[in-house]
């Protein structure tokens, strides 16, 4: 399968990226490189294979439902998740206006 | 004498604190110097000279009152700049990350600072460690400390991504480094500076506070010139965190103190489908003399096979980029890091989303947009089974091709990398031969295996040659002592001339 | 798919006919834990902005998510209560888009391997609601992930502010098969829902602070043809909106359909003050949200103590209870219904039912009638009587059932208990001083009775003759007038065991 650059533009799209006509145009011939590369994959019979879920044979543990464990997990802490932000304002994060 | 003390590796720098024989203070300070003056190799994005101090002081205050010292005390180490640390920038190498400050520190670097260590600075990578030669860093290349023998001054790729570390830890800017390996990051590095560089298990070290790149394949790992010291940095690095869904609920062996290079009883693997058409002859030597070092040690050399190598380095970019573009998605300009705001347009007033997508165009590098693409598209509706499920089937058959191999060998020797350093710019217009670079790396990482490059050798240029080694899971002390086997024999002892 | 055994009759009438609307409802339920899904950030409604929100939550660089154990817990025991398949095997998968209120650009949900598979609701019939006759509902799945946070719009010109509070907070999406035929069926099935939920404790049904909210598929067809093509309104937040929603949306297609047009698959937003639905601007283009297993997180394996303690931590749920209250209880249909369905009304009711029990020395069954009409009628209605002046501290099980004693014996009448009862909400009183010191205690000496029995035969010979005469309806005349005599104080039955024997 082949991308070519409504395809690439779409993709950019989806992923937030905006990319101009030139951007586009090298993508192009990159990706398809790569996905042609990739495609090789196809010609493993993987019929009776299920797809690997965990890497290392493990079990996901449960936290217990307590609040603020422990500082690096729980909340309380406006101004350290306020302290980076491009925008903040009266305990907000800013973002350009959106309409519904 | 301050010469001196920055040729000295994590061990020696901890027991000379320990016993008196110099102070961690005047360690650091060495060190310091040794990083304010190596600009030219563009080894860190920050250095934290104040920081490197301070916890020398602390140790060296420690030692006085008669406390009992941590097992990385007094030895200053560079941090990967893909570990959160606190109040101190952290960007991954990226301008969408530039000036962001975290207020909490990664579990890793927060149980070195516990073990003694202290930090020189935040070091160079491959933007968001997507890249096999350090190219990809908005705070440009790392410059390797190694030339070409025969005066040649074209500058060498330390590696990639953990490339800062590489290049810091090879031109002794500092005794050991903390690196990632998401698909040979550490290994091939370490290959191409002449160093050793383990990742362990996946779970090992936690993946709390490590900027990610792909979460199933991520892994934390020491960067030191000998096997003990990363042993050492190793033990101090790992251990079980709850607040990691995926950190391994063991206890951390204490890896250094057993490690023994006496590999009779064991069996090597040697296996066949890494043997790939056109390859580097001095690759292929290197790889031989492994063997026979390996055999002189006491291990029997036994022929493997894994079956579905090949398909290995594709599979992984497809996961790696599906799981990063996945990742990546939080650098939105909203909460930290770059905010663009595009002009309006055509008398529409800008929005969130125009926000979102200048942002992030302006903030990532050409690497790490291309990957998201391909991870965008091959999760996108239509292709998602045709190809990330299919990738994610590869993957086992990979990890299973190891299983089988574990029954007739103890431990699997191959070439870290198909070839030695290139010079920087070499392959920059051919993303796909830049990604065949972790060829042989990318195997044992998509099985979460325990895998490291020890050094091993010079090719004819006068550059470094790595040696890997992979290993069952949790088996950290069988590779080490493979390693160490390798490192005994090998007598590797060549270092960069200062050119910087 | 779609549940036709049982056919609604409700039709809406179009130009060209009549048409039938398919109804399925996604509801996003609060998951009740104190913290959230992914991080020990507090759930709490309500705090300053950005102050429950942890580094995980706000999706800091390096975070990562650990589940809950509580929320895991609750979303099993929910699938338990609606009888539904429990998958031991679960995975969390990503859905990623891009949204100013989702700070990873993804929702860690269950796409694939969904917690809890079907299971199934019952409807009971409701002539007045609109439900001619029992009705299952089918359940597709359950599954949990986490909230987003909020956005505000109206505080700054250019501005949205986001508070990110509800983000990571634990949801069920509890998705229904498009079983539903009508608004009211649609409504029922909500109310149900709601009150398992709090049966089980699993989610608090707090519509107006969106511990509920709704999206509603929506499509219309004429009867017997395939179904037709469904639009999703989201985040309803009331059984009301969700009726108001159905039929809007039931007619708009209907008319748009009618005029020759087609119904696009869509989402909308529901605006309350218009009572209208519109199509939502901002996430208008056509989602891809590339979902995949999160790679934070592994599979989620379920053993057997675990669905065990959470089978026994079960209680009695509404059709149980409801059987047991008209079966073993004797309660009228209507009694059990209205009993079971709010967690505090049957909470109450059997707290005062085992200690009216008890001080009667009688089983339950016994005295479940007189439990019944007092906790559904009588009460209520002198609180509601007293307003502001009832101190609710006082209205504890065991002053109500000192009070039914009283009742039952024959010391007090209907009437004083509804005194005596007003008063020790009022005042705390003991039941049983309140009766002595005001009094309000039925006569029952027989002697005193008969005096005045007398007295009032005698003032009223004419209609004793009439009476003896066969005009057998004057006999409430004269308990009428026996019991004004005594002030209303006189035990009725007493008065009349008396004037029967008098009369002859």
């Amino acid at each position: 399968m082949s991308v070519d650059k409504p395809t690439v533009a779409k993709i950019a799209s989806l992923a937030r990226i905006s990319m101009d006509d030139a951007e586009l145009e090298r993508m192009v011939p990159e990706l398809n490189n790569i996905l042609g590369w990739v495609e090789q994959l196809g010609e493993v019979d993987t019929s009776d294979v299920e797809p690997m879920t965990a890497v290392i044979p493990n079990t996901l543990r449960l936290r217990e439902d307590e609040v603020n464990a422990d500082g690096l997990t729980g909340g309380d802490r406006r101004e350290d998740v306020l302290a980076n932000a491009p925008a903040a304002e009266h305990g907000f994060f800013g973002v350009p206006k959106v309409i519904e | 004498m301050m010469s001196e003390l920055t040729d000295l590796g994590v061990k020696a720098i901890r027991d000379g604190v320990a016993s008196g024989d110099f102070s961690a203070r005047e360690v650091a300070e060495a060190f310091n110097a040794n990083v304010a003056a190596a600009g030219a190799l563009n080894a860190f994005i920050v250095a934290t000279p104040e920081k490197a101090l301070a916890a020398a002081d602390a140790v060296d205050e420690a030692r006085s009152a008669g406390k009992q010292l941590g097992p990385m005390a007094g030895v200053p180490i560079g941090m990967k700049d893909l570990f959160c640390t606190d109040g101190v920038q952290t960007t991954a190498a990226s301008h969408i990350l530039e000036g962001f400050v975290p207020r909490y520190e990664s579990t890793v670097s927060a149980n070195l600072w516990k073990a003694g260590a202290g930090m020189l600075g935040k070091l160079n990578l491959d933007q968001f460690a997507m890249g096999s030669s350090n190219e990809t860093s908005y705070f440009g290349n790392v410059v390797s400390p190694w030339r070409t023998a025969g005066g040649g001054n074209a500058a060498m790729s330390p590696g990639g991504s953990s490339g800062g570390s590489s290049a810091a830890v090879s031109a002794r800017l500092c005794p050991a480094a903390t690196g990632t390996d998401t698909g040979g990051s550490i290994r091939q590095p370490a290959a191409f500076a002449g160093i050793t560089g383990v990742k362990p298990t996946y779970g090992r070290c936690s993946r709390w506070g490590v900027v990610a790149f792909a979460s199933s394949l991520d892994q934390a790992g020491p960067m030191a010139r000998n096997v003990e010291d990363c042993a050492i940095m190793l033990e101090a690095m790992a251990g079980f965190d709850p607040k990691d869904a995926t950190s391994l609920d063991m206890p951390v062996p204490n890896w250094a103190e057993m490690l023994d290079a006496d590999l009779t009883g064991k069996r090597v693997g040697i296996p066949r489908e890494y043997r790939m058409d056109g390859m580097d002859a001095e690759i292929l030597d290197n790889w031989e003399r492994g063997k026979t070092m390996l055999r002189d040690a006491g291990a029997e050399i036994v022929d493997i096979s894994l079956p579905h190598t090949k398909y290995a380095l594709p599979a992984y970019y497809i996961i790696a980029p599906a799981e990063a573009s996945s990742n990546l998605a939080r650098y939105d300009g909203v909460r930290f890091g770059l905010r663009e705001m595009p002009s309006d347009k055509d008398g529409e007033r800008a929005g969130l989303q125009d926000m979102y997508a200048a942002t992030r165009s302006e903030g990532f590098g050409d690497e790490v947009k291309r990957r998201i693409l391909i991870g965008t598209y091959v999760l996108s509706a239509g292709f998602y089974d045709a190809y990330y499920n299919q990738a994610q089937k590869v993957r086992a058959l990979v990890a299973q091709d190891f299983e089988k191999a574990w029954g007739s060998c103890d431990v699997i020797l191959a070439p870290t990398t198909p070839t030695a350093s290139f010079p920087l710019g070499s392959l920059d217009d051919d993303p796909l031969t830049m990604y065949l670079n972790d060829v042989f790396a990318v195997p044992a990482s998509l099985a979460g295996l325990p895998a490291m490059s020890v050094p091993a050798g010079m090719n004819s240029q006068g550059l470094p040659l790595g040696l890997q080694l992979v290993a069952k899971p949790f088996d950290e002390q069988g590779l080490m002592n493979a390693g160490l086997a390798i490192e005994q024999r090998a007598g590797f002892t060549a270092r960069p001339d200062r050119w910087w | 798919m779609t549940n036709d055994v049982v056919t609604s009759t409700y039709r809406l009438q179009g130009a060209t006919g009549e048409w039938e609307v398919v109804i399925g409802l996604e509801v996003h339920a609060q998951v009740t834990s104190a913290a959230k899904l992914f991080s020990s950030a507090a759930t709490e409604f309500g705090a300053e902005p950005n102050t429950q929100v942890s580094l995980i939550d706000a999706a800091m660089p390096g975070m990562l998510p650990v589940p809950n154990r509580e929320c895991i817990r609750q979303a099993v025991r929910t699938g338990m209560a609606i009888e539904a398949q429990i998958n031991k095997y679960s995975r969390f998968d990503r859905k990623n888009y891009f949204y100013a209120d989702l700070p990873q650009g993804y929702q860690i949900s269950q796409l694939y391997h969904p917690i809890v598979g079907e299971g199934q609701i019952l409807l009971e019939a409701d002539e007045k609601a609109g439900i001619p006759e029992d009705k299952i509902i089918g359940i597709e799945r359950i599954h949990v992930e986490q909230d987003a946070g909020k956005l505000m719009h109206d505080q700054h010109p250019t501005m949205s502010y986001v508070d990110l509070n509800r983000c990571g907070v634990a949801l069920m999406e509890i998705v229904s098969k498009a079983d539903m035929r009508s608004p009211a069926e649609a409504g029922a099935y909500i109310r149900k829902l709601r009150s398992i939920l709090r049966y089980v404790g699993s989610c608090d049904g707090n519509m107006e602070q969106g511990s509920m909210r709704a999206d509603v598929n929506v499509s219309v067809r004429k009867p017997g043809d395939p179904l037709g093509t469904r639009t999703e309104t989201k985040n309803v937040n009331s059984v009301r909106f969700v009726m108001a929603v159905i039929e809007g949306e039931a007619r708009r297609q209907i008319d748009l359909i009618e005029d020759g047009g087609t119904v696009v698959q869509e989402t909308r937003l529901y605006d309350p003050d218009r009572n209208e639905t519109r199509s939502m601007r901002s996430k208008e283009d056509a989602h891809d949200y590339r979902y995949f297993p999160d790679p934070d997180l592994l599979p989620l394996e379920l053993d057997e103590a675990f669905l065990e303690d959470c089978r026994a931590s079960l209680p009695e749920l509404p059709d149980a209870k409801r059987a047991r209250y008209t079966g073993e209880l004797g309660l009228t249909d209507y009694n059990a219904s209205v009993l079971t369905a709010e967690v505090e009304t049957f909470a109450r009711f059997e707290t005062l039912l085992a200690e009216t029990a008890k001080r009667l020395g009688k089983s339950e069954a016994e005295v479940a009638t007189q439990v019944a009409n007092w906790t559904l009628s009588v009460a209520p209605g002198v609180i509601k009587s007293l307003g502001e002046e009832a101190k609710l501290e006082h209205n504890t099980a065991s002053a109500q059932a000192a009070i039914l004693e009283m009742q039952a014996a024959g010391e007090v009448s209907g009437g004083q208990a509804k005194e005596i009862y007003e008063i020790v909400l009022r005042t705390g009183g003991d039941p049983a001083e309140v009766a002595d010191a005001e009094g309000l205690k039925q006569q029952s000496d027989t002697g005193a009775i008969e005096a005045e029995i007398d007295a009032v035969l005698a003032a009223n010979q004419d209609k004793v003759e009439q009476y003896r005469g066969g005009k057998d309806k004057l006999f409430g005349f004269f308990v009428g007038q026996v019991m004004k005599a005594t002030g209303g104080k006189a035990n009725p039955q007493v008065v009349n065991e008396l004037l029967k024997a008098k009369l002859g």
